[in-house]
């Protein structure tokens, strides 16, 4: 399926800058894993080194958070949405 | 002076508490609230009687104090520890230029005071620890997060929980900006959506910093909207609702949040029952610094002037982004720390290599990726091209 990932600005640098990549893949995880072999930077701040997603980094198919779907074995459809949403919290510099 | 005639909607009450009324004053200061449906005398006296604390008077509580002052918000608390500084001038507009230098609690509280000299500001100049924080809150209706690090989200987001107070959340970051309402009785909370902050360092903000000054203005609009609808009871709040801004694309998204069954702290069976630490929750105890600051081998600016002059052979890496080369440079070979793995054969390791950024954070990282390479001389810049500047030569402006 040809589906559309949503990149969010945080994460943009390790996504050759772009805001969002089309992929085609048939599940959310199918979709994570061909966003990271395109852009190999972005693995480490998606993914912690047991393979898991980061939890502060949340994903949606459409407007949906996939904790609440299928998780990672989500199905998607043609044209659905892909959303990398990470917390931010502006401002203070560290 | 013609006194005040009191305008009331009340009827005789057995209620004991005195019902706000309207002077004959406010009735004018708020008449376009007034002549809507959707406020009218009801909405506005319940905007009197509400008590409203916002956390932070800095880019998101610039627009939302002042929107709340105009609305006739009757009480609102301020909290901030903060000195008004010159780079806050570029987005935090409650501020003038003369008051660089005061406690920014002080200048907002006059600013909200001159706006609307009917209501009450309650200033609390102080950080919001976990030890004051109940306290502070606890004579509000509604608390708005305008604050600035992960610690302090976690932080109210779990005070306004434990005591059942609705959170206006409004985030930042460049040029996207995030909105919802947590806490509201019922709805989710902030760790519903994110169970845990990033490790500090993983999501780098040297580089990747700055802020479109106008987006905090449109965000903490945005949380004002929200705050004045749940307090007249009207219109559709962002409880559940996860509001996304992109002010490039000028494109508005929305996604559902759900509240968390298992969440810690507003689950059906919650672990966290009372504040805990948030630094060390967030992994930031004690300073702020990453492992390779520390331990990499320094160079100071007197010491890199000193050598520089003496006529020594030193390779200049400046590892910052291209146009923060723009703003000032020391003259340094530019890559960026993102492409310093890729790029890393344009560098001789028989030379002696002296890494910079802004402030020496990215430049210890460089510098540690570079020995762990095998380049045997190499030294971090300490202080960066900020220190450079306040200890070697005043001409390179500092951002």
């Amino acid at each position: 399926m040809a589906v559309k990932v949503i990149i969010p600005t945080p994460l943009r640098p390790y996504a050759g800058k772009q805001e969002s990549v089309e992929l085609k893949a048939g599940t959310v995880g199918e979709a994570l894993s061909a966003l990271t072999a395109k852009f190999g930077d972005l693995k480490k701040h998606l993914f912690a080194d047991d393979g898991r997603l980061r939890s502060f980094v949340n994903v949606y198919v459409n407007d949906e958070d996939i904790r609440y779907l299928q998780k990672d074995q989500t199905p998607l459809k043609e044209g659905d949405t892909v959303s990398i949403v990470p917390s931010i919290a502006g401002g203070r510099r560290r | 002076m013609a006194s005040k005639t009191e305008i009331s909607t009340a009827t005789p009450a057995a209620n004991t508490r005195p019902t706000p009324t309207l002077s004959k004053e406010e009735v004018l200061r708020y008449s376009r609230h007034l002549i809507m449906p959707e406020v009218g005398m009801e909405g506005q006296l319940k905007l009197k009687a509400a008590k409203v604390l916002c956390i932070g008077t800095g880019g998101l509580g610039a627009p939302l104090g002042q929107y709340l002052a105009a609305a006739g918000v009757g009480r609102i608390g301020l909290v901030d520890f903060d000195k008004v500084d010159l780079t806050n001038l570029q987005r935090q507009i409650l501020f003038s230029t003369s008051d660089v230098g005061r406690p920014k609690i002080e200048a907002a509280a006059d600013r909200l005071r001159g706006l609307n000299p009917d209501i009450q500001i309650d200033t609390f100049e102080t950080m919001l620890t976990s030890a004051n924080a109940l306290d502070i809150l606890k004579d509000y209706d509604i608390v708005v997060d305008g604050t600035d690090n992960f610690p302090t989200r976690y932080l109210v987001n779990d005070a306004c929980v434990l005591l059942g107070k609705p959170n206006v959340y409004g985030s930042i970051f460049r040029f996207e900006g995030q909105a919802t309402i947590f806490g509201y009785p019922g709805g989710p909370c902030y760790r519903c959506l994110y169970p845990e902050p990033p490790p500090p360092g993983l999501v780098p903000s040297c580089a990747e910093g700055g802020v479109l000054g106008v987006l905090p203005g449109i965000v903490g609009a945005i949380q004002a909207a929200e705050t004045l609808k749940l307090i007249i009871g009207n219109g559709e709040p962002l409880i559940g609702r996860l509001l996304l801004f992109d002010a490039l694309a000028m494109k508005f998204r929305e996604l559902k949040l759900r509240k968390n069954p298992e969440c810690p702290v507003c689950g059906e069976h919650p672990t966290v029952t009372k504040l805990i630490d948030y630094a060390e929750f967030c992994g930031v105890r004690g300073e702020e610094s990453p492992a390779a600051e520390s331990t990499v081998p320094e160079i100071t600016p007197r010491e890199l002037k000193a050598r520089l002059d003496r006529g020594d052979d030193l390779y200049i890496l400046d590892v910052r982004e291209p146009h923060e080369y723009q703003i000032c440079n020391l003259g340094g070979h530019l890559i960026p720390l993102g492409d310093l793995p890729k790029r890393v054969s344009e560098l001789d390791s028989s030379r002696e290599i002296v890494a910079h950024c802004r402030t020496g954070k990215r430049s210890a990282e460089a510098t540690d990726f570079l020995r762990k390479a095998g380049f045997r001389k190499v030294l971090n810049l300490k202080g960066g091209i900020l220190a450079w500047s306040d200890e070697v030569d005043p001409t390179v402006p500092k951002y």
